[in-house]
């Protein structure tokens, strides 16, 4: 994150459509964790995840789960929660408590 | 150069500088005193002598938001108020400074609710000390207007950027007519110059954002950055005030220091009340006690490194509130000063006079003087005392 002496005079923000720059993935407290053997790429925490924080390659026929994008994941678990694996027993992600 | 002595009343005073600076806005809700100020400005206005744009509100909070929006459009904004006026303006307020906008404002001092009252008092100025404004004070109607002209100067120094609050006392001079100096048209112009802006919200080449969210992780810095500003201040206002001086012949700095060369005993004061004090203080000179004061002009920001170097060595500082801080110890320029003194061994004492407009009157700093005289001589007194009061 940038200095005092960085910023603009007066809190003004000068370069347009920089929120993309934010990383708004800095105030969780619980954090996933994949556990790549048990996932079975059924894209439900993809299409749950209310931040876009399921990172995806689809260069293949299908879709395949390869982790979290922790720039921008608040840790709410919702992906955990949705995970058709973790009802059967086996989590495919996990949530515990981020170390900072 | 050759200025017009005239007969005005504080209120038009200032409606002049300020119509010689030719702002591109003005937003104002009416207030008692303040309201003839702007009365004369729509004068003004509708007669054609001032192209400025009034945006006629249905609030002070309205006032100073539309103020802020001008001033970030990239415009030359004032506006005016007294008391309650600014009390509700007090959201805005903050914003305006934390935005580094250049507004103007006339604030007719006048005390706060309850119970009403229309009169002088500094309480609503003092409410925002700490909002981030610049705080000058006026003796008289020259001096208002002197202010009105050099706030334009200091709020506009790329240095600075910060919003300047012009204070004088209500009725006591923004209702008494009183002969000053005015600078030709020209010349004010040619002092305060054309506007120029930092940044604009008009310019869609490089559009900015204003204002926006900011939480734990920038608060913080966007108030360091804030605070360092006013470092600068103390610097562009005797700069100012020195060009302003040497075209007018009137000379300003952060105070004016009265009778101080030889002083053992010194008032420190506010406003109009500085008149007063200086009469009573003469007489005393006459009977051989040396008594001066300090009377400043330049409140917010403190200049503390001054007033701890210009009472340095003195016998006795007597430092006197035309508002009282509810729960506070002293009123706001008497722990100003006591704090700035920090560490030097001259007693510092506080008063509280003038509440809702009561009359200073001679007697009163008869008693400061007297009281001053006694702690000079080793003598004990309340750190905090009241001055024309029933008790």
């Amino acid at each position: 994150m940038i200095k005092t002496s960085e910023l603009h005079e007066g809190g003004i923000i000068r370069e347009a459509g920089n929120a993309s720059t934010y990383k708004t993935g800095d105030w969780r407290t619980f954090v996933p964790q994949f556990v790549q053997e048990n996932c079975i790429h059924c894209m439900f925490c993809w299409i749950y995840c209310p931040d876009s924080a399921i990172d995806i390659d689809t260069s293949g026929p299908k879709p395949l789960m390869k982790g979290i994008i922790m720039d921008h994941c608040k840790g709410c678990g919702i992906c955990a929660h949705e995970c058709p694996p973790v009802k059967k027993g086996k989590a495919a992600l996990v949530m515990v408590r981020e170390e900072k | 150069m050759q200025q017009k002595l005239v007969a005005l009343s504080g209120n038009e005073a200032v409606a002049y500088a300020f119509k010689q600076a030719r702002p591109h806005v003005a937003a104002a809700f009416p207030i008692t005193p303040q309201t003839e100020m702007m009365h004369k400005y729509a004068e003004f206005v509708a007669n054609g002598e001032s192209a400025t744009e009034m945006i006629l509100v249905e609030s002070e909070h309205s006032a100073m938001s539309a103020a802020v929006g001008s001033a970030a459009a990239g415009a030359r904004t004032f506006t005016a108020t007294s008391s309650a006026g600014f009390a509700l303006m007090w959201e805005v307020v903050y914003i305006a400074a934390s935005l580094r906008l250049p507004i103007c404002m006339a604030m007719v001092n006048r005390a706060l609710s309850g119970n009403i009252n229309i009169h002088c008092d500094h309480s609503d100025s003092m409410g925002g000390r700490d909002a981030g404004w610049i705080h000058l004070f006026s003796e008289n109607a020259q001096e208002s207007y002197d202010n009105g002209l050099m706030a334009w100067r200091i709020a506009e120094h790329m240095d600075v950027r910060l919003p300047v609050m012009v204070n004088y006392d209500g009725f006591i001079i923004s209702h008494t007519a009183d002969a000053l100096h005015m600078l030709p048209d020209e010349a004010a112009w040619k002092f305060i110059g054309p506007y120029k802006h930092k940044y604009t919200l008009l310019d869609v080449e490089n559009p900015i954002t204003v204002g926006p969210l900011d939480l734990t992780d920038y608060y913080f810095e966007h108030k360091t950055s804030q605070l360092a500003a006013y470092d600068k201040v103390p610097g562009v206002v005797q700069a100012v005030s020195d060009e302003f001086g040497k075209l007018t012949g009137r000379h300003y700095g952060f105070a004016e220091e009265y009778l101080l060369d030889d002083a053992e005993m010194v008032m420190v004061i506010l406003g109009s009340s500085a008149g007063t004090a200086k009469d009573v203080i003469d007489e005393y000179r006459a009977k051989g006690v040396k008594a001066g004061l300090l009377k400043l002009r330049m409140f917010r920001p403190f200049p503390a490194a001054y007033v701890a170097k210009v009472l340095a060595g003195r016998k006795a500082v007597a430092v006197l509130d035309r508002s009282a801080s509810f729960g506070g110890f002293g009123g706001p320029v008497f722990t100003e000063v006591r704090s700035a003194m920090y560490g030097q061994k001259v007693p510092v004492h506080g008063y509280i006079y003038g509440l809702g407009g009561r009359d200073f009157d001679l007697r009163q700093v008869a008693t400061v003087l007297d009281n001053l005289q006694k702690v000079a001589a080793g003598g004990q007194i309340e750190d905090v005392n009241l001055l024309g009061v029933r008790l």
